[in-house]
């Protein structure tokens, strides 16, 4: 068994993981409650990063970088706002522009200001966000020497930098506005039935910019962290798809701040089990059992269902029950007591993978806000 | 009403968006201090002028070709296969399978069988979306992302713990065997008497075969019944239901043909180029299918143009990052404008030129 402080080290890295998820899984929940579907959080995620990153080493002031970060997110969104908006042309085409206008772009600047092969220089200390430690915190050496609580309170709760307390407080201060305000009333609406806003009054136009630019913020802090707090320097393509994990985790969490939270923090340890452990081992009877419940899960569930349900979920319900045979094949000669390794990358994509059983709705569904994806046209 | 004639609406208006990405691009060259009528000669330069830069071309625009078809075929069914990437990597891994582990004797047999199996993987990875959005209504956008990152991790899990070879550091499979690689353009050359054509330049026959599926889809899509109920479909939703189509099994076929044209992709990079299955082969090519059936507007021969442009930038962009200053990236740059201007910002495009052409039409009645 691991033991408590490694415990605490695992969970404290799964909180700056989640942290831009967070953040960006905000940005989308404002844009898409709204009815603008945002395929592009990635990419302004991205360009917030390289803009954060260049300003915080140009001007050495880290605060610079997240201004210009979140500006230069803003205009991203302004752009989809303009295209989804105002033109009325197609959401995801747009969000797909976006991401590749961030990736090509990032990287031709960079080229031109700092000429590192499409990076920027390593932020020296006032161009960084610095970790934040708490009063009477204790520092790594004698961590192993104090208690419990101690260890608690040093390692996971103190020692981050101001971004990860602003994301956490992100979480209470969306539900606030979603939820008991006036504006977060109307965002939602208009995300549900725009025509009743409409005749309310109220313009939706108004509206779903206000929520694009809320997200153009969200997004420009969580680029701002990745590039000045969790790496020193802007990286090539450093985004990694978290604008699309955290669209995963959006999803998972059902369009709700609190539950984001939840999902973010779940998807974050995936990543810090994922960077820690190299090798994940479970014992081969376990696995099997896993496997097998799934798998006659998926066979009764199908039993009544029609043709086309039998042969997708069916064929899917083999292939799980083939890989449990392959399981129990191979610890045959060793025993069925023994450990069998699970590959990285089943950890990696574990995310993803619980993302497509939620939209599947098969445990808990996932019912996107109405109006989401279709541009608003007054006249009809 | 006032229409613009239909010429404008399939020549002129995909043109002008692809001059306003130009146009910008331009200006972004002349901030990086290039000049952008130096950078056009030398892309020109080093792609026509040569013929291993045809041959660099015409293997990038048969990627093209085959994931812009895919991505057209499911428009048309209005649906919008962002998956492309994931669906052409487990294609890779169905040529893999077929090559390694089937003793083939000649490679005329090898690429039908290959073709078999990476179609094969590839409608089976767009299979599953297809059926989450059909039966559960689960959005097919957001499924196909998440099944490009699955596929990331399947192709990964292979590469690393299943096919790679004993004692070999690198996450690729074995090489294929001999009689299954592919005649290259430059080989092809070499039997008519150019020996000196194409020299190693990755195109290979795959490309044909690529142009045959152009055909193929567009025989499906405009002369069969089957054709005629995807694009019923497309249109209307509702009137198509009306009319007896099946939305279920009209949204699984139109997903699983667009899954094995992506998957195909890996017949040209897996069996033609690397000869083995490597991490990373699709660079891309599943999303800028996108820009090329926009660009093409979602017909085959539209399709072949853009991906031919396509390759064209891709093989300039290889120049330019070469001999100036531009990074490769650009070409990323431009292909999010053409996107951007042929996709979600066209009513800002088409508008000025519809009022324009109308105002014509007018004037000469």
């Amino acid at each position: 068994m691991i033991d408590f402080l490694t415990l605490l080290q695992v969970l404290d890295s799964s909180l700056r993981l989640a942290t831009p998820l967070l953040l960006v899984c905000l940005a989308g929940l404002f844009s898409e409650r709204a009815g603008i579907f945002d395929i592009g959080l990635e990419g302004k995620l991205l360009a917030a990063a390289f803009v954060s990153a260049a300003f915080a080493a140009i001007t050495g002031s880290v605060w610079m970088g997240l201004l210009a970060g979140i500006f230069a997110s803003i205009l991203l969104s302004l752009l989809h706002g303009l295209a989804s908006i105002t033109l009325r042309g197609d959401q995801i085409i747009s969000g797909v522009a976006i991401n590749f206008l961030a990736a090509g772009l990032t990287v031709v600047a960079a080229q031109d200001l700092f000429g590192q092969g499409g990076r920027t220089p390593p932020l020296k200390s006032g161009g960084r966000f610095e970790p934040l430690s708490f009063p009477w915190a204790s520092s790594s050496k004698e961590m192993s020497e104090a208690g419990p609580l101690m260890q608690l309170y040093s390692e996971l709760l103190s020692g981050h930098s101001l971004l990860v307390y602003v994301a956490l407080l992100t979480v209470p201060l969306s539900w606030f506005v979603l939820y008991k305000t006036r504006f977060g009333l109307r965002l939602r609406a208009v995300g549900e039935n725009p025509a009743a806003v409409d005749t309310a009054g109220i313009s939706v136009v108004g509206l779903r910019y206000a929520a694009v630019v809320i997200g153009g913020i969200l997004c420009g802090i969580a680029g701002a962290y990745i590039a000045t707090s969790l790496q020193a320097n802007f990286t090539k393509d450093m985004s990694a798809g978290r604008g699309f994990i955290a669209l995963a985790a959006l999803i998972f969490a059902k369009w709700r701040p609190w539950y984001a939270l939840a999902a973010c923090l779940l998807f974050g340890f995936f990543f810090a089990v994922d960077n820690r452990f190299q090798n994940i081992l479970l014992p081969a009877w376990s696995l099997s059992c896993i496997l097998g419940v799934i798998s006659i899960a998926l066979l009764s569930y199908v039993w009544r269902k029609d043709y086309l349900d039998k042969v997708v979920l069916g064929g899917l319900a083999l292939g799980v029950a083939v890989i449990a045979f392959m399981v129990v094949n191979s610890v045959w000669t060793t025993g069925i007591t023994s450990q069998v390794k699970i590959p990285v990358v089943f950890i990696q994509s574990l995310p993803y993978v619980l993302t497509v059983v939620v939209l599947a709705g098969f445990v808990g569904r996932a019912i996107p806000p109405k109006a989401g994806g279709q541009p608003y046209v007054k006249e009809r | 009403m006032d229409v613009m004639p239909k010429w404008v609406d399939i020549i002129v208006v995909p043109l002008f968006s692809l001059f306003l990405a130009a146009a910008l691009s331009a200006l972004l060259i002349l901030a990086i201090g290039e000049s952008p009528i130096a950078a056009l000669n030398l892309m020109i330069e080093g792609t026509l002028f040569r013929s291993a830069g045809w041959g660099y071309m015409l293997y990038y625009t048969t990627n093209f070709i085959f994931t812009g078809l895919a991505v057209s075929v499911a428009f048309h069914a209005a649906l919008f296969n962002i998956g492309g990437e994931g669906q052409a990597m487990i294609g890779g891994l169905g040529v893999a399978l077929v090559c390694l582990f089937i003793p083939w004797p000649h490679w005329t047999l090898a690429i039908v069988g290959a073709s078999i199996g990476a179609a094969l993987f590839g409608m089976i990875w767009a299979g599953l979306p297809a059926y989450l959005q059909a039966k559960r209504g689960s959005h097919i956008v957001i499924t196909t992302i998440m099944f490009n990152f699955i596929a990331a991790g399947v192709l990964n899990f292979f590469l690393v713990d299943v096919l790679k070879p004993a004692g070999s550091m690198d996450p690729a499979s074995a090489n294929f065997p001999a009689s299954t690689h592919l005649p290259t353009f430059q080989d092809i050359a070499g039997i008519i008497g150019f020996e000196k054509a194409f020299r190693s330049a990755p195109a290979n026959v795959s490309f044909f075969i690529a142009l045959f599926a152009c055909l193929a889809t567009w025989y499906l899509i405009w002369r069969t019944p089957l054709g005629y109920e995807i694009r019923a479909l497309g249109k209307s939703g509702p009137a198509a239901r009306y009319a007896g189509v099946r939305p279920v099994k009209i949204i699984m076929i139109a997903m699983m043909i667009s899954g094995a044209l992506c998957g195909m992709m890996a017949i040209n990079t897996t069996q033609g180029e690397s000869e083995r299955l490597i991490l990373n082969f699709t660079e891309g090519a599943g999303f800028i299918g996108i820009a090329v059936a926009l660009m093409g507007r979602s017909h085959p021969v539209g399709v072949l143009l853009a991906a031919l442009l396509f390759g064209f930038l891709y093989q300039g962009g290889a120049e330019l990052a070469l001999w100036t200053k531009i990074p490769r990236e650009l070409i990323v740059v431009i292909q999010a404008l053409v996107i951007l201007f042929t996709g979600a910002l066209s009513l800002m495009v088409r508008a000025p030129l519809e009022r324009f052409f109308i105002s014509i039409q007018r004037a000469r009645v």
